[in-house]
C-alpha cells in the first residue's frame, strides 16, 4: 500500500490509498427486512463502557481505515479506463482528465461540464469545442465545493458551510465572481460537504449531514432543505438523514430520491445504505435511531421503534457508500435504461472484503420501490484496493453518461452503439 | 521571522533548479523537526517515519493553504508536484521517534490506552499507532502537538484533508484528548 514509495509508479498511484473518508457506511445485504438484529455492539457491556461498539479482539476491525483520494490527478495516459467494463453494445471513455478529486458533475446550457471537488478547494469546467476538450480550474482555496448545479446560465457551488452562485458562468469561466447566497449551515467538517441539485420546483436542495458517525444532534442537522435559487425562503423537508451524497426527481411521479450512507462500526454486514423517497414534506427517514428501516440502532434505537420513521425503498449494500445517483431519461441507452436509476457506489472502507466501487441500474417497480440493483461499471474494485472511485454519474444532452471518479481526477463518459468521438 | 521563514522557503525550493541534494534541501526543515525525525522544538511536531502520503498530503494542503501555519505556508509555497513526493519520501525513511525515558503515570497511562481504543484510533493508526498510507504516525509524536492537534480537530479549527478525524474528535472531551495525548505521546 504505498504510493509514494514505489517511485516511478508513483504518478499513478500517487496517493491512492489515501484514505477518504467516511462516506459509506452500513451494512449488507439484508434482504430479510423486519428481523435483522444487530448483531455485533449489542450491548453485554455496561452502559457508559468505553468497549461499547468497540470490536472486541478482532484484529480485522483494527485494520480499516478510510481510503482517501490522492491530492494529484493521475495523469491522463494512467486513468485506468481499460479496466472498466460495461455492459456489451456498451462503451467507456475519458473524457477528461487532470481534475484533481473530480466529485459532482454538472452540465451547462453551452456544454460546459462543471466538476467540484472534495478534498482540494477547485471547481473546474471542461470546455468542449469541436469534439475538443479542455479542462480549466475556474476557482479554488474554496472550502469542500462538492456540490454543483446549473440552471438557466447561472452555477451553484455549494461549499462546507454556505452557497454561492455565479451568473453567466459560461460566458465568464476565466474570471468567475462568486456572489454567496446562502449561509445559514452548520460548519462541522465529518459530513460537512454537500451534494446539491434544482428540483423540478424550481428550488435548490441543499443537504446537512449528520455530524459525526452516529450521533445525536440539534435542529440543523441530518435533514434534507430546500429554498428559492436566491438562497430565500429556507425550508426542511426531510429529517434522519445520516449523509446524502446524491439526489434526482423521479422523471414522472417528480419524486425525490436519494441515497443515504449508512453508519460504519456496527458490523460488517448492517446496516446497508439506503435509497429513499420522499412522499411528503418533513418525513424521517430514521437516523441515527433506526436504520435501514428494520434495524433499530444498538447506542440510540432504545425505546424507539422503525415503525415510527419511513423505511428506504432500496437498500444499496453495507457500507458501500453510495453517492450520485440521477434518473436516466435520455434516448442513446436502451430501452431497459428508461427512468431506472444509475447511482455511483464510491466503495467501502469499514468491511475487511470492500463492496461497492462500482455503477449500479437500479430498476423500480411500478410503486416506486427498488426492483433490482445490477451492476453497470466495474472494475474499479481490484484485488480488494480501488484502481478508481465512481462518485457522480451525470446524463449528457445527447444520452451519453458521464461518471466522475475522485481517486484519479478523471471524468469517463459512457456511449452506447458504435463506438464515436464524444461529439458536439 | 518573516524573514526567517523567506529564507527557509527559499532554501527548500530554490533547489530543483539546482543540483543540490535532497538532503540539502531538506536541511532547513529538519532544524525545527529535528535531524533524526524526533522534534525537540514546542509545538513542531517530529516528523520520523511518518508515512509518505500523509506527508504528501500535508504538503500539498499547505502549498495550497488548505492547512493554516504560516511558516508551512510560505515555505511550501513554491513547491512542485515533483517536490512533494520527494520530500514526503525521504521524510518516512527518517528514523522514528523513540518513546520517552520516562514511561509515565501507569493510571493515566491506562486511561489513555482504554480511550484510544474506545475511539477505535488504532484501527486507523494500527495497533503500535504507526499509521499507515494517508493516517499518520502518532506514537510518541510529542504531547503538546497531539494536544493541540486533536483540540482542532475537535472545534473544525484544523479542517484535514477529509472530516475523519473530525467525526472521531465529536465524542472525545477536552480531558480526554490531555489523556490521549499523553499516553501517545509515551505508547511503547
Amino acid at each position: 500500500m504505498m504510493i509514494c514509495s514505489c517511485a516511478p509508479r508513483s504518478l499513478l498511484l500517487a496517493g491512492a490509498f489515501f484514505g477518504a473518508f467516511t462516506l459509506g457506511a452500513a451494512a449488507q445485504q439484508p434482504a430479510n427486512p423486519p428481523t435483522a438484529p444487530a448483531p455485533a455492539a449489542a450491548p453485554a457491556l455496561p452502559p457508559g463502557s468505553p468497549l461499547i461498539g468497540r470490536p472486541a479482539g478482532n484484529e480485522a476491525a483494527a485494520k480499516l481505515a478510510p481510503v482517501a483520494p490522492p491530492p494529484i490527478a493521475a495523469a491522463p495516459d494512467k486513468v485506468p479506463v481499460a479496466k472498466l467494463k460495461v455492459p456489451p453494445g456498451f462503451n467507456i471513455e475519458v473524457y477528461a482528465a487532470g481534475m484533481a478529486n473530480a466529485r459532482s458533475l454538472a452540465e451547462g446550457n453551452k456544454g460546459t461540464v462543471f466538476v467540484g471537488s472534495r478534498l482540494v478547494g477547485n471547481v473546474y469546467a471542461v470546455s468542449n469545442k469541436d469534439g475538443k476538450r479542455s479542462v480549466k480550474t475556474i476557482a479554488s482555496g474554496l472550502h469542500r465545493p462538492n456540490g454543483i448545479a446549473f440552471k438557466n446560465g447561472t452555477l451553484y457551488i455549494a461549499e462546507l458551510s454556505k452557497v454561492s452562485k455565479v451568473d453567466k458562468i459560461e460566458d465568464n469561466l476565466d474570471s468567475p465572481k462568486l456572489t454567496m447566497i446562502y449561509d445559514d449551515l452548520p460548519k462541522d467538517e465529518a459530513h460537512g460537504w454537500k451534494f446539491i441539485a434544482i428540483g423540478p420546483d424550481n428550488k435548490l436542495y441543499v443537504p446537512v449531514g449528520q455530524p459525526g458517525n452516529n450521533v445525536l444532534h440539534g435542529d440543523a442537522h441530518g435533514q434534507i432543505r430546500r429554498m428559492n435559487l436566491d438562497g430565500s425562503g429556507a425550508e426542511v423537508i426531510a429529517r434522519g438523514v445520516r449523509q446524502t451524497v446524491g439526489f434526482d426527481w423521479h422523471p414522472e411521479t417528480k419524486q425525490l430520491y436519494f441515497t443515504d450512507n449508512g453508519r460504519d462500526w456496527m458490523s460488517e454486514d448492517v446496516p446497508e445504505d439506503e435509497l429513499n423517497r420522499i412522499t411528503q414534506v418533513g418525513e424521517h427517514f430514521g437516523a441515527p435511531f433506526c436504520l435501514q428501516g428494520n434495524i433499530v440502532d444498538p447506542e440510540f434505537g432504545w425505546g424507539k421503534s422503525c415503525s415510527d420513521y419511513t423505511a428506504p425503498v432500496g437498500l444499496l449494500g453495507p457500507h458501500s457508500a453510495a453517492l450520485g445517483m440521477r434518473f436516466y431519461t435520455g434516448n442513446m441507452f436502451p430501452k431497459a435504461y428508461k427512468n431506472a436509476i444509475i447511482a455511483a457506489r464510491h466503495g467501502s472502507w469499514n468491511r475487511t472484503k470492500k463492496v461497492g466501487g462500482d455503477v449500479v441500474l437500479i430498476k423500480l417497480n411500478k410503486d416506486g420501490t427498488m426492483k433490482s440493483m445490477e451492476p453497470f461499471i466495474t472494475g474499479f474494485l481490484e484485488n480488494n484496493s480501488y484502481i478508481g472511485r465512481p462518485v457522480d454519474v451525470m446524463q449528457m444532452k445527447d444520452g451519453s453518461l458521464l461518471v466522475s471518479d475522485d481517486y484519479n481526477g478523471a471524468v469517463y463518459r459512457v456511449t452506447y452503439g458504435k463506438p464515436k468521438v464524444a461529439a458536439k | 521571522m518573516i524573514k526567517i521563514i523567506a529564507a527557509l522557503a527559499l532554501a527548500v525550493t530554490a533547489s530543483s533548479a539546482t543540483a543540490e541534494t535532497i538532503e540539502q534541501r531538506i536541511a532547513p526543515c529538519l532544524a525545527c523537526h529535528g535531524e533524526k525525525g524526533q522534534s525537540e522544538t514546542e509545538s513542531t511536531p517530529s516528523l520520523g517515519a511518518q508515512p509518505a502520503p500523509y506527508t504528501l498530503i500535508q504538503l500539498f494542503m499547505f502549498r495550497e493553504k488548505l492547512r493554516a501555519s504560516e511558516p508551512m505556508n510560505e515555505i511550501a509555497k513554491a513547491l512542485t508536484d515533483d517536490d512533494l513526493r520527494t520530500f514526503s519520501d525521504f521524510i518516512a525513511k527518517l528514523p522514528k521517534p523513540p518513546p520517552p525515558a520516562d514511561a509515565g503515570d501507569p493510571v493515566r497511562m491506562q486511561r489513555g490506552d482504554a480511550l484510544a481504543r474506545q475511539h477505535r484510533c488504532d484501527a486507523c493508526h494500527n495497533p503500535d499507532f504507526s499509521g499507515k498510507d494517508n493516517v499518520p504516525r502518532i506514537a510518541n509524536q510529542r504531547e503538546d502537538y497531539l494536544a493541540r492537534t486533536l483540540s482542532e480537530y475537535k472545534d473544525n479549527s484544523r479542517q484535514g484533508y477529509d472530516g475523519s478525524m473530525a467525526d472521531v474528535m465529536a465524542q472525545v472531551t477536552a480531558e480526554q484528548i490531555a489523556d490521549l495525548a499523553y499516553f501517545l505521546a509515551r505508547v511503547r
